[in-house]
């Protein structure tokens, strides 16, 4: 096992949250976990097909990123993108209609796992090759300044989160893109979630230098590293360089610290990460973790934690009898959504 | 006589040949400790070493000019894309120096790599993972492109394409690799050039490769229910094709039907009846009939990406048709 490195401090009494706030971000992390289970209940039940990548573990990132956003702001994902989906607010059931193919999906059937997109939710995609969203949500940050500066309109002050892996963070996009959004001073988020791990390449053998939050100084762009595990701290990040992005004072690259707690895909047979490291990190589990939190700041007690999980048990129930209940689309619309005009 | 699935067949060609020339090596993503994505370099990692089996971060472009700068000094690198629509972000590289820079260098250097990895459409894998990216690269001059059907054509040719020159851009299938066939013993090469009869028959050529192969196959025995002999072509060499057995066929059967999982705009099957037009526009008794796949992006949901490429039953119908046609 490779020396972990040590976590940033985070001054967790000082973080300010109201009782409503932290239900919030507990259901949203809830409904990730469940959403995901379901997720590898049905795949290996031989319900849902393709490549299925599922975000157990990483739900703080997800949840303290996107939480702290606009509802108009925007979201660009990967492949693993079901959750970021979620937290963005497209409904459970469209999510799972997609991911059995539905035209009810949020992608009609069309995408899949890895191609979730919601124009409603600003949603810019669930990207399946490496990298690639980053130009997107580049472009998408650099619309947001153009009406801004260009157009004139005030109002246009929204940020975008764009996610993506450790793994990727050795792609020529992701320096290219750092070296635009600094050079535009574009609003934007570059969330790096590094779960140590790029299917069976560690981190550290596909990186001269492991603290990818370093790599912001070249570009002259804040480099911020934060306990991924801990929703208070990555919510405290994003607040910071979200108010900054729509200040109009340029991007921040994050890194949260985090781990997948299954295989790669659901179709990895993960042998190569070690008993001892999955372990050390489920026992950092990010949803236990936020729940002693609130119930140690009596911000929530034990009863109402109960009612969320309750509730959210309910919407996964009702969102997978949605999706399997759901018409397939037709095969007269093969051709459709190849041109705009259609 | 060993029996031995695709993939397997694929191993043992790249074990062979690092075996008897130690200039080959292997780079791409997760080929080393992981054994790769279908598990094409399995243990060669443990057996060659890090840097015969090399790990590379994800990133196409450069680790696919990287192994083109290798191969201008002397070694033979072998490409794994992990899936070849990956590849589409090293276009540059193999179009630009895979390709030219023999022609561009007025023959200073040669390029004598292997470009190989999984393509095609698999099962619901979404529009990005099912690409059909043979159209894309048979007009990029300087490429040779070979697409492997059978475990033991795999292995002859991953061989041949090893020890060939020039850049190949050798294609593999996402279903294919668990196919099961007795491989002989002793060692073969299969050249990458020839097309392979699969049937010998008088009434109509059949022309297909890779995947298609198979579902030829199968419509191949309604089609001798009723009484019809096609001659059954797997065309192996996309780039150059092997007008020598087409042009055979054609003078013996003077009807051809293509059966590719290319789209048809600018496919494989467009440049074939091109070329047939060009050369054997006389021997022809109807006009050749195309069956590829659809020109839009593999749909995610299963019924549809069925709609999407052809099937046996179409193969069937149209040879039918085709053998119905009176002169
Ligand atoms: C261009 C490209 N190359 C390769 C792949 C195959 N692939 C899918 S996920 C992955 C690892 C990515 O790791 P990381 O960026 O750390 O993200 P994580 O999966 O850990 O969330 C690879 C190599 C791909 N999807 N796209």
């Amino acid at each position: 096992m490779v020396q972990e490195r040590t976590l940033p401090q985070f001054q967790a009494p000082a973080a300010q949250i109201s009782p409503d706030e932290g239900l919030l971000l507990y259901e949203d992390m809830i409904l990730g976990r469940y959403f995901e289970d379901k997720c590898a209940e049905m795949y290996y039940r031989g319900k849902m097909f393709g490549f299925v990548h599922l975000y157990n573990g990483q739900e703080a990132v997800s949840s303290g990123v996107i939480k702290a956003l606009r509802s108009d702001d925007y979201v660009c994902s990967t492949y693993r993108d079901h959750v970021h989906a979620l937290s963005a607010g497209v409904p459970a059931k469209n999510v799972m209609a997609e991911l059995f193919g539905k035209e009810t999906g949020c992608s009609r059937g069309r995408g899949g796992s890895m191609h979730l997109f919601s124009s409603e939710h600003n949603l810019l995609g669930g990207f399946a090759f490496i990298g690639e969203g980053i130009p997107v949500a580049l472009g998408a940050a650099f619309q947001s300044r153009y009406r801004r500066d260009a157009l004139g309109d005030a109002s246009a002050d929204q940020v975008t989160a764009c996610f993506f892996g450790d793994g990727t963070s050795n792609n020529g996009q992701f320096f290219e893109c750092l070296n635009m959004a600094a050079l535009w001073k574009l609003p934007i988020l570059f969330v790096v979630e590094n779960n140590k791990w790029a299917i069976g390449m560690a981190h550290e053998r596909a990186t001269s230098q492991p603290e990818i939050y370093k790599k912001a100084s070249v570009f002259g762009m804040p480099g911020v590293e934060v306990d991924g595990m801990d929703v208070m701290a990555v919510r405290a990040v994003a607040q910071e360089a979200v108010a900054r992005a729509r200040a109009g004072e340029g991007p921040t690259l994050i890194e949260a610290l985090t781990y997948r707690f299954r295989g790669h895909s659901l179709a990895d047979p993960d042998e190569l990460r070690s008993k001892a490291e999955k372990e050390a990190w489920l026992a950092r589990d990010p949803i236990k973790r936020f729940e002693a939190y609130l119930l140690e700041h009596n911000l929530a007690d034990e009863g109402a934690l109960k009612d969320v999980r309750d509730r959210i048990q309910t919407t996964i129930d009702d969102a997978l009898t949605f999706a399997e209940d759901s018409p397939e689309p037709s095969p007269d619309d093969l051709y459709k959504y190849i041109f705009a005009e259609d | 006589m060993a029996e031995t699935l695709l993939f397997n067949a694929l191993r043992e060609a790249i074990d062979e040949e690092m075996g008897r020339d130690d200039t080959v090596f292997v780079l791409g993503e997760d080929v080393g400790v992981y054994g790769g994505s279908y598990k094409v370099t399995k243990d060669l990692y443990d057996k060659y070493g890090e840097l015969r089996v090399l790990d590379t971060p994800i990133a196409e472009n450069s680790f696919t000019g990287m192994a083109v700068g290798a191969a201008m000094t002397g070694l033979r690198p072998i490409i794994e894309g992990m899936n070849m629509g990956f590849l589409l972000l090293a276009f540059n590289q193999i179009a630009n120096n895979a390709g030219m820079l023999r022609y561009t260098s007025g023959g200073n250097f040669k390029i004598p790599m292997v470009i190989r990895g999984p393509g095609g459409v698999g099962r619901q894998l979404g529009a990005e993972h099912s690409q059909r990216l043979e159209a894309y690269f048979q007009a990029v001059p300087g490429l040779k492109i070979v697409a492997c059907s059978t475990p033991y054509n795999a292995k002859g040719l991953l061989k041949a394409a090893i020890r060939d020159d020039n850049p190949v851009l050798f294609f593999e299938h996402v279903l294919l690799y668990n196919l099961k066939e007795d491989l002989p013993n002793h060692e073969y090469v299969v050249p990458l050039d020839k097309a392979e009869i699969v049937r010998p028959g008088k009434d109509v050529t059949i022309l297909t490769y890779s995947r298609m192969r198979h579902h030829v196959t199968q419509a191949v025995k309604g089609l001798e229910k009723k009484g019809i002999d096609p001659e059954v072509i797997d065309l192996i060499s996309l780039k150059p094709l092997d007008f020598d057995t087409i042009g055979a066929s054609i003078k013996k059967t003077h009807r051809v039907v293509i059966v590719e999982e290319c789209m048809k705009t600018g496919g494989i099957g467009a440049e074939i009846i091109a070329s047939i037009n060009d050369r054997y526009f006389d021997e022809l008794d109807a006009p050749v009939v195309r069956l590829s796949s659809q020109d839009i992006p593999t749909p995610y949901n299963g019924k549809l990406e069925t709609l999407t490429i052809v099937q046996p039953k179409q193969i069937e119908a149209a040879v039918e048709n085709m053998v119905a046609l009176k002169v």
